[in-house]
């Protein structure tokens, strides 16, 4: 009894604070997906050389539903393993679709495959269809109630497998299996790094536009498995997850001053990046995961600072009585990129990573501000301000600009993992009401997220571990 | 010496506040809603009007000039709001046991770590005018919302320039 109130009390007493600090419901941490070594025709080099060389937009992409060797209720689906493999099948139909990658046609308007014909596909059904890859699966439930999911592509006309991959994966996280899948096939036919199995943080908006209500939220790159992280008393901006997913830096207002935090995933708790009474804004993880940078004010003079992620002495980066602001590292962590209206109004710049060298590579008209660097290393995104707000690239001595977007305010690009789609935010004129949008680099395929509510301050992290 | 310099000000700004109008908006901005700090305690309410240490005494006492308005991207403080500033600065001369927030903002024509950057900027300029007249700096908390708490909704210039603000709020 009186252990069982102790119990309660320390409950309460750890939960007191989390409230405290506007936080909601824990997040489960990131799991490790394995890889696993799966049975297909050829067991040699899969060096296939793709037949169609046509644009990738134009490749037909047959998608059946994954099959299952034996029926079995998982607690990722009750009807059974077979319409979890229709699942599956469904996700990397929409994320090639919606990504305007190919011409995939999905599971429900296409014969299915059973079990056997997995690894020995019936070409001739396929080819009749008129695909000219073909994508199949399976689904498999183990005695310890995780799932295999194996994942299969193939060259219709050449009639042979290019790439196959399996995984073990929680019965949670089936829908991280579909993501591999759809980057293993969008790697293998283009030549491009992954970026489906990834996830985003954001700004979830609510609310009129003189009472805005900003939460910290989270959710797959498809806008899957959706989060609220906090619970919208105070308000949250610019969310930037840890290159290993476990933490993530926002800015709250949650003691009444703009403050950066680190919301550790693992044990749903935050603490201050650095304790002191100053403002600080603009968080952002260096590659490594090591150190942070952030801006904060003193006497109202905004410089960009460097600390350890696990704390400790910060060190100032700028020093200039203009506001220097933001900051994105290299992918090699060498340089960074930042904002400084030092010329008189808000400008790119790039620095050495101990603030040395510091140079402006903005010289194209108009503002430049929100760099961040791709993480392929070769162009740095921002918000071009030149009457509108629109998201453009540069390479990283500021020349070759190219504006993607053309909404009215179109603010603050981040990266997807393979450094070939930006997201960013778009605000409406008047009303206010934001949301999300991506734009892919060449400036095609633009489109909106689904959110479950307006949308601000996306950023994408990387491909998970 | 420098107690004359500010008297007169202080007496040029009397008369410079009926005078000059020509940037203060049509509107006064609605109290700040401290949605941020759920245990601020309500203030005493008197049924003869607004007591000492309220908002609605202060502005009562300087009118429209709690806030202070920027040009676009700018934080200097100009003669208008040398004058209103020089009103809040008599009041806080009157009432020295009374400590304030200056509450830094910018218009939604920025990008939102630069515009709290800019607010924190604003507001501070606006507490070093208030601390040149002799109010005690300890006496001053400054918060920037960068373009977070617009109070004209509307997206053009006339809305802009009332969203480009120093509002000084009293912390009761």
């Amino acid at each position: 009894m009186t252990k069982t109130f102790l119990l309660l009390l320390t409950t309460a007493l750890v939960a007191a604070p989390a409230a405290a600090q506007d936080l909601g419901a824990q997040i489960p941490q990131d799991q490790q997906v394995e890889s696993v070594a799966i049975e297909g025709e050829d067991d040699g080099p899969l060096r296939g050389t793709v037949t169609d060389e046509s644009a990738w937009s134009d490749i037909g992409i047959a998608i059946p539903a994954f099959a299952t060797d034996r029926e079995r209720a998982t607690p990722a689906n009750e009807a059974g393993t077979g319409a979890l493999g229709r699942e599956v099948a469904r996700v990397i139909t929409a994320n090639l679709r919606n990504n305007g990658l190919f011409k995939p046609v999905g599971p429900d308007s296409l014969p299915q495959p059973a079990f056997g014909q997995v690894r020995a596909p019936a070409y001739g059904t396929w080819s009749g269809q008129g695909a000219e890859m073909l994508v199949q699966g399976y689904v498999t439930a183990r005695d310890d109630g995780r799932l295999v999911v194996g994942c299969y592509l193939y060259d219709v006309q050449l009639q042979q497998q290019l790439v196959r991959e399996g995984w073990v994966v929680a019965a949670g996280d089936w829908r991280r299996a579909a993501h591999k899948c759809s980057d293993l096939i969008f790697s293998r036919l283009t030549g491009e790094s992954p970026f489906f199995d990834s996830r985003i943080a954001y700004i979830a908006e609510t609310g009129p536009k003189d009472r805005r209500v900003k939460r910290l939220a989270v959710m797959d790159s498809d806008g899957a498995n959706h989060r609220f992280l906090t619970l919208g008393s105070a308000t949250a901006l610019t969310p930037r997850y840890s290159p290993d997913y476990s933490k993530i830096l926002y800015l709250s207002y949650v003691d009444g001053n703009p403050r950066i935090y680190v919301y550790d995933i693992g044990t749903g708790k935050q603490t201050l990046v650095t304790e002191n009474r100053n403002p600080t804004i603009a968080p952002r993880w260096s590659p490594d995961g090591k150190s942070i940078l952030f801006s904060m004010g003193v006497a109202g003079n905004t410089d960009i600072y460097r600390i350890p992620a696990t704390g400790g002495t910060a060190i100032k980066l700028t020093d200039n009585p203009g506001i220097d602001v933001g900051g994105s590292y290299s992918p090699d962590g060498t340089k960074i990129v930042f904002e400084s209206d030092r010329s008189g109004s808000q400008q790119c710049y790039v620095m050495d990573a101990d603030g040395k060298n510091q140079k402006r590579i903005s010289f194209f008209g108009g503002r430049c501000a929100t760099p961040e660097w791709s993480p392929r290393g070769d162009q740095i995104a921002f918000t071009r301000i030149a009457g509108d707000f629109n998201v453009a690239v540069m390479n990283t001595g500021g020349g070759g600009m190219r504006v993607l977007t053309r909404g009215w305010q179109d603010e603050a690009p981040t990266w997807a993992p393979n450094g070939r789609i930006i997201q960013f935010f778009r605000t409406e004129k008047n009303s206010g009401r934001s949301g999300i949008w991506q734009v892919d680099l060449t400036g095609q395929n633009e489109r909106r997220l689904p959110t479950p509510v307006d949308a601000s301050d996306p950023a994408w992290g990387p491909i998970r571990p | 010496m420098n107690t004359k310099i500010a008297t007169i000000l202080l007496l040029a700004s009397a008369t410079g506040l009926a005078a000059c109008s020509k940037k203060a908006p049509e509107t006064l901005p609605p109290e700040p809603v401290q949605t941020t700090i759920p245990t601020t305690p309500t203030p005493p309410t008197t049924p003869t009007g607004p007591s000492v240490g309220t908002q609605a005494h202060f502005a009562g006492a300087v009118g429209s000039s709690t806030t202070i308005y920027f040009d676009t991207d700018r934080f200097n403080v100009d003669s208008q709001d040398a004058a209103a500033l020089q009103a809040q600065a008599q009041y806080f001369a009157r009432y020295p046991q009374l400590t304030f927030t200056i509450e830094g903002h910018a218009d939604e024509r920025g990008t939102r770590e630069y515009n709290i950057a800019l607010g924190e900027k604003r507001a501070n300029s606006a507490k070093a005018y208030l601390v040149s007249l002799g109010v005690d700096a300890n006496r001053i908390a400054v918060v920037s919302y960068g373009k977070e708490r617009p109070v004209a909704l509307a997206s053009d210039e006339a809305a802009w320039a009332q969203n480009r603000r120093a509002a000084s709020v009293l912390i009761n």
